[in-house]
């Protein structure tokens, strides 16, 4: 589903590159944490799969997009086959809940009719049936962050990227936060969670991939964070 | 693509930065009124060209021998003359005048000024030739066919004065266009200005947008119609102000030249035939401003 081979990103600005000769393969279903300290590449590695950056060497695929090398144009389409989560979770506060997911397809030109029935399916499915109407400064920051989840979710994606989503939760809600996203990773969808949540990432016991300084210091089936850290 | 969606897309970005929509419009307005004001004296000035060159005629001034000796123009040289000006070709008709008909003339234009008639004998002036075209732009042949001639003393171009008038009005003209050209500049920054604004006014919106795969038109799109919305407001307006000018402002200054004939009256619908020309500058400027704005400042 995802495969980066020999990848390598040198920023103009930075004589270190931020990734370095990374070669990774994530499955079809697979739920993948991405791990490291600060600087490490991840943030490079997601912008990568989604075609915000284009690496400096090596050649990246997701489903049958050959990322680095297709042309603009069939951008949206690749981007139409990820959904993205953030930390900060990035909703419209002037759009209400049922709004913000409706955004994610109208933007991309689904039919009303469309937009109309799959919206509180996917409320449903992220446990927000009832406050469609909400504004999403009237919500925990648990809620918006399954507001941004079911927006991710609603064109149902191929693969999830997940940036630190739990970072600005507190433990209980995190943990609510992961089981929704385990929810949607045994839909078929294939999830990669760049983190830095020790108790999360030990807890699920799911595939573990560390970044260091650039490079894949770790690849483990089912992983913790790491002794030490 | 949802029309409705891009629809409401634009009116939410002309409310948000209302100021500067405003500004862009009143610019854009202002900047069309100077170009429309342009055009207008261009008509005026083709109707006007029209209306005095068929008044004018070339003038073949005789010499003092013939003005003297030939009141008819039977003899030799003025009958050669008058064949040769007839044969010419563009040249509709050709009237003789003698010089006391030429003394009467010049009695009856200056009948309210006696000193002039005093001043002025029947010796003093020539017997002529007045010469009318069938195209009165082309009287420099006659100027230079005639000019030197034997009998002739000289030849008086009608038209140079009227030439020297139309300068004028040119040069009216081509200041409008200038200063037309300068708001045009000023209202293409603030498009430029008020395009980059909006955009990052929207960037959140503009930032899912792209991360859930919109595709170009579909986030750039609500800005260039923006762009398009207030250039043709402007338009409108434009042509308002025009129409107001005229009915308010010209009209009234030029009302006892209009009335005697002198300056032919503009129509309310010389304005509208000019103001497709103000919608469809509005359109290109703000279209071409909005993608280069959005091509090259913006990062969509």
């Amino acid at each position: 589903m995802i495969r980066l081979e020999h990848v390598s990103k040198v920023y103009k600005t930075s004589t270190r590159p931020a990734l370095d000769d990374v070669s990774v393969e994530l499955d079809k279903g697979e739920f993948v944490f991405l791990i490291g300290p600060s600087g490490s590449g991840k943030s490079t590695f997601l912008r990568l799969l989604l075609r915000e950056e284009v690496p400096s060497k090596g050649r990246v695929y997701v489903s049958n997009f050959d990322v680095a090398k297709m042309a603009r144009r069939r951008v949206p389409r690749l981007r139409q086959s990820i959904g993205c989560v953030f930390q900060d979770f990035r909703l419209l506060s002037n759009k209400t809940v049922a709004e913000n997911v409706a955004f994610a397809l109208e933007v991309i030109g689904k039919p009303r009719n469309t937009i109309r029935k799959v919206v509180p399916e996917v409320l449903q499915l992220v446990g927000l049936d009832g406050k469609a109407d909400r504004m999403p400064h009237e919500l925990s920051g648990g809620e918006q962050q399954r507001v941004a989840i079911a927006r991710a979710f609603v064109n149902r994606p191929l693969v999830l990227l997940a940036d630190e989503p739990t970072g600005n939760l507190d433990p209980d809600t995190s943990q609510d936060i992961m089981l929704l996203l385990e929810r949607i990773n045994r839909t078929g969808t294939t999830v990669l969670m760049a983190t830095h949540d020790h108790s999360i990432v030990d807890s699920m016991r799911r595939r573990v991939v560390e970044l260091h300084l650039g490079k894949v210091i770790r690849d483990d089936a089912r992983g913790v964070y790491g002794v030490g850290r | 693509m949802r029309a409705s969606f891009v629809f409401s897309e634009v009116i939410t970005g002309l409310r948000r930065n209302v100021t500067m929509t405003i500004a862009m419009i009143l610019t854009t307005a202002i900047s069309l009124g100077l170009l429309g004001g342009g055009l207008l004296v261009v008509r005026l000035i083709d109707r006007m060209q029209t209306v005095y060159y068929d008044k004018t005629s070339v003038s073949v001034y005789m010499t003092n021998d013939i003005s003297a000796n030939d009141k008819d123009c039977s003899q030799q040289l003025c009958s050669s003359l008058w064949n040769a000006l007839r044969s010419t070709s563009g040249v509709d008709t050709v009237t003789f005048e003698n010089r006391d008909k030429s003394y009467e003339r010049f009695k009856e234009m200056f009948a309210a000024q006696p000193e002039m008639l005093k001043v002025v004998r029947p010796e003093g002036l020539p017997a002529s030739f007045r010469i009318k075209l069938t195209d009165p732009q082309r009287s420099d042949v006659i100027v230079q066919a005639f000019t030197g001639k034997a009998g002739v003393k000289a030849v008086d171009d009608g038209r140079q004065v009227l030439t020297k008038l139309f300068d004028l009005f040119g040069g009216v003209r081509n200041a409008a266009f200038v200063i037309a050209l300068l708001q045009a500049f000023a209202a293409l920054l603030l498009i430029s200005n008020t395009i980059q604004v909006s955009a990052y006014t929207r960037r959140t919106e503009v930032g899912i947008m792209r991360l859930v795969g919109a595709t170009r038109w579909y986030t750039q799109l609500p800005f260039l119609i923006e762009a398009v919305v207030a250039g043709l407001i402007g338009a409108v307006l434009s042509v308002g102000l025009l129409l107001g000018a005229k009915t308010f402002f010209l009209d009234k200054m030029l009302d006892a030249p209009i009335q005697a004939g002198i300056v032919p009256q503009l129509g309310k619908l010389d304005v509208l035939m000019v103001s497709p020309w103000l919608f469809l500058t509005a359109i290109v400027i703000s279209v071409t401003t909005g993608y280069v704005t959005l091509r090259l400042y913006v990062r969509l």
